[in-house]
């Protein structure tokens, strides 16, 4: 579904990606760990072209979406994105932050995007809140209605940003929670996480990454109970 | 209240000894009443109102179309550049740079006598130059709004799908104008008080009456105090509608 080849980015002299070919197959969870400045988030940041690559490929369902000349706005219809900070549109109800882009895009008209709003919110248990303002929300809430906006396109596959690394505590699960359901429902998901409970029980398949590459993959079970990567190994025993 | 002027200014003629309060009520009443002169003030406000107004639409035009031009240059993608947008970028930053090392008067001046030497309406020109004035002005403050945005608010609508220009116009524009009003009220204020330097140009407004009364009376000190208070109150006015407006945009702010 998405296919990587020999992708690298550097910022500046500061190399952040070094050469990663990579698949990600219809249906997959794949759920991305590694230290912090490993190069996950613009690993993930590249699929849809929210950075540019410095070298190499991405095709999506068949299109390089890294040429030039191809236009982005369409495929990234296809490819919902979660962010660390939610980024919710703060100027919108919680209806309108939905609705936005499937009514601009043409993908809807506002009436069926109110009613696909509305069975989204009520999926997340969050109807009630369809004319709140964002910032009248937790930011559990928040990000469940975050979830919910990038849905609303009826996308192709959900890359999520580190979705709970700015969320309270006790406010992980009900995120959690509903990435479990999109995950039950069959939705093909990136995760760039740190939430080790969460990649071990959805994950079908776990990227390690360290220094730019993805230095070890593998089943949950894999990655988890028999690392071999010695990275690996010193990751797990500070984070577990 | 003539007669008492009257009667007073005839003593002064006559070379007698007034008190002060009658000697200044004198002065006051020349400067206006007489021959209902205060007219002329509020005539001299309604132009400097009406300048303010068509400077403020030519100023705004201006710097919503540079900074726009201006922001979308530098949020190109990396290796996808336009030339157009280039070319257009190279002459939005001498347009800025040109406007704001000059000082204001001297682009009246050359606008009046150097550009249109063939046109006499001095208003017009006036306020087109003081609109060229302030769009430089007002495209910076325009394009720091657009720049101080989390940056995660045009990734989240880009991420959407959304194309950069309704990303702009329904997310990113109406956040940065909540933001930068405060300092556009401050432009604008000073773009009213600013209509005053059109004078040099012999445009007509409120200064100006106050210039030809007491080219008349040969008595500065009310004229000029008193357009100072008209200009007071005027930025006074404004500055509580821009107030109003700032409270209305924050309601979506609250917790």
């Amino acid at each position: 579904m998405i296919d990587i080849k020999h992708l690298s980015k550097s910022f500046g002299k500061q190399l952040v990606l070094d050469d990663i070919s990579e698949h990600i197959y219809p249906g997959e969870k794949v759920v991305i760990l590694g230290p912090s400045g490993s190069g996950k988030s613009t690993f993930l940041r590249c699929l849809n072209l929210m950075e540019t690559p410095t070298s190499g490929t991405v095709t999506f369902d068949g299109m390089e979406i890294t040429d030039p000349k191809v236009k982005v706005d369409p495929i990234r219809r296809q490819m919902g994105m979660v962010f660390q900070h939610f980024n919710l549109f703060p100027n919108m109800t919680v209806k309108k932050n939905i609705t936005l882009a499937p009514v601009r895009t043409g993908l809807m008209t506002q009436a069926e995007a109110d009613e696909k709003a509305m069975q989204l919110l009520q999926r997340v248990g969050l109807q009630e809140k369809a004319d709140a303002y964002p910032n009248q929300l937790s930011g559990g809430q928040k990000q469940r209605i975050a979830i919910v906006r990038a849905m609303a396109m009826n996308p192709k596959v959900m890359l999520f940003d580190e979705p709970t690394s700015a969320l309270d505590p006790e406010m992980v699960g009900e995120v959690l929670n509903v990435m479990r359901e999109l995950a039950e429902d069959g939705m093909t998901m990136v995760v760039v996480t740190h939430e080790m409970g969460f990649a071990r029980e959805v994950a079908s398949r776990v990227l390690f990454m360290d220094g730019g590459k993805i230095v070890e993959q593998g089943s949950s079970q894999q990655i988890f109970d028999a690392p071999q990567h010695p990275r690996l190994k010193e990751f797990l025993s500070k984070v577990l | 209240m003539t007669e008492a002027y009257e009667l007073w200014k005839n003593a002064i003629l006559a070379g007698e000894d007034v008190s002060t309060w009658q000697g200044f009520y004198v002065k006051f009443y020349e400067a206006f009443l007489k021959n209902d002169r205060w007219q002329q003030y509020l005539s001299g406000m309604g132009s400097t109102l009406m300048l303010t107004a068509m400077a403020l639409a030519v100023g705004v035009v201006l710097g919503v179309l540079v900074a726009v031009v201006r922001t979308a240059h530098d949020q190109q993608r990396a290796g996808k550049h336009n030339p157009v947008l280039g070319f257009l970028n190279g002459l939005c930053k001498i347009y800025v740079t040109v406007i704001r090392g000059t000082p204001m008067m001297v682009q009246l001046l050359i606008m009046y006598f150097v550009i249109f030497t063939m046109s006499r309406n001095e208003t017009l020109i006036g306020a087109l130059a003081l609109g060229i004035n302030s769009g430089a002005y007002v495209a910076e403050i325009i394009r720091g709004g657009l720049m101080a945005l989390d940056p995660g608010q045009m990734e989240a609508g880009r991420s959407l799908g959304l194309n950069y220009v309704d990303t702009m116009r329904f997310i990113v524009i109406p956040q940065a104008f909540k933001t930068i009003l405060p300092a556009l009220g401050n432009e604008f204020i000073t773009l009213l008080k600013d209509t005053s330097l059109i004078t040099v140009i012999g445009g007509k407004e409120l200064l100006y009456a106050a210039q030809a009364i007491y080219g008349r009376t040969y008595e500065q000190m009310f004229p000029l105090i008193g357009v100072a208070l008209m200009y007071l109150v005027m930025v006074m006015i404004f500055s509580y509608l821009v107030g109003i407006l700032e409270r209305r945009l924050r309601q979506s702010d609250r917790h």
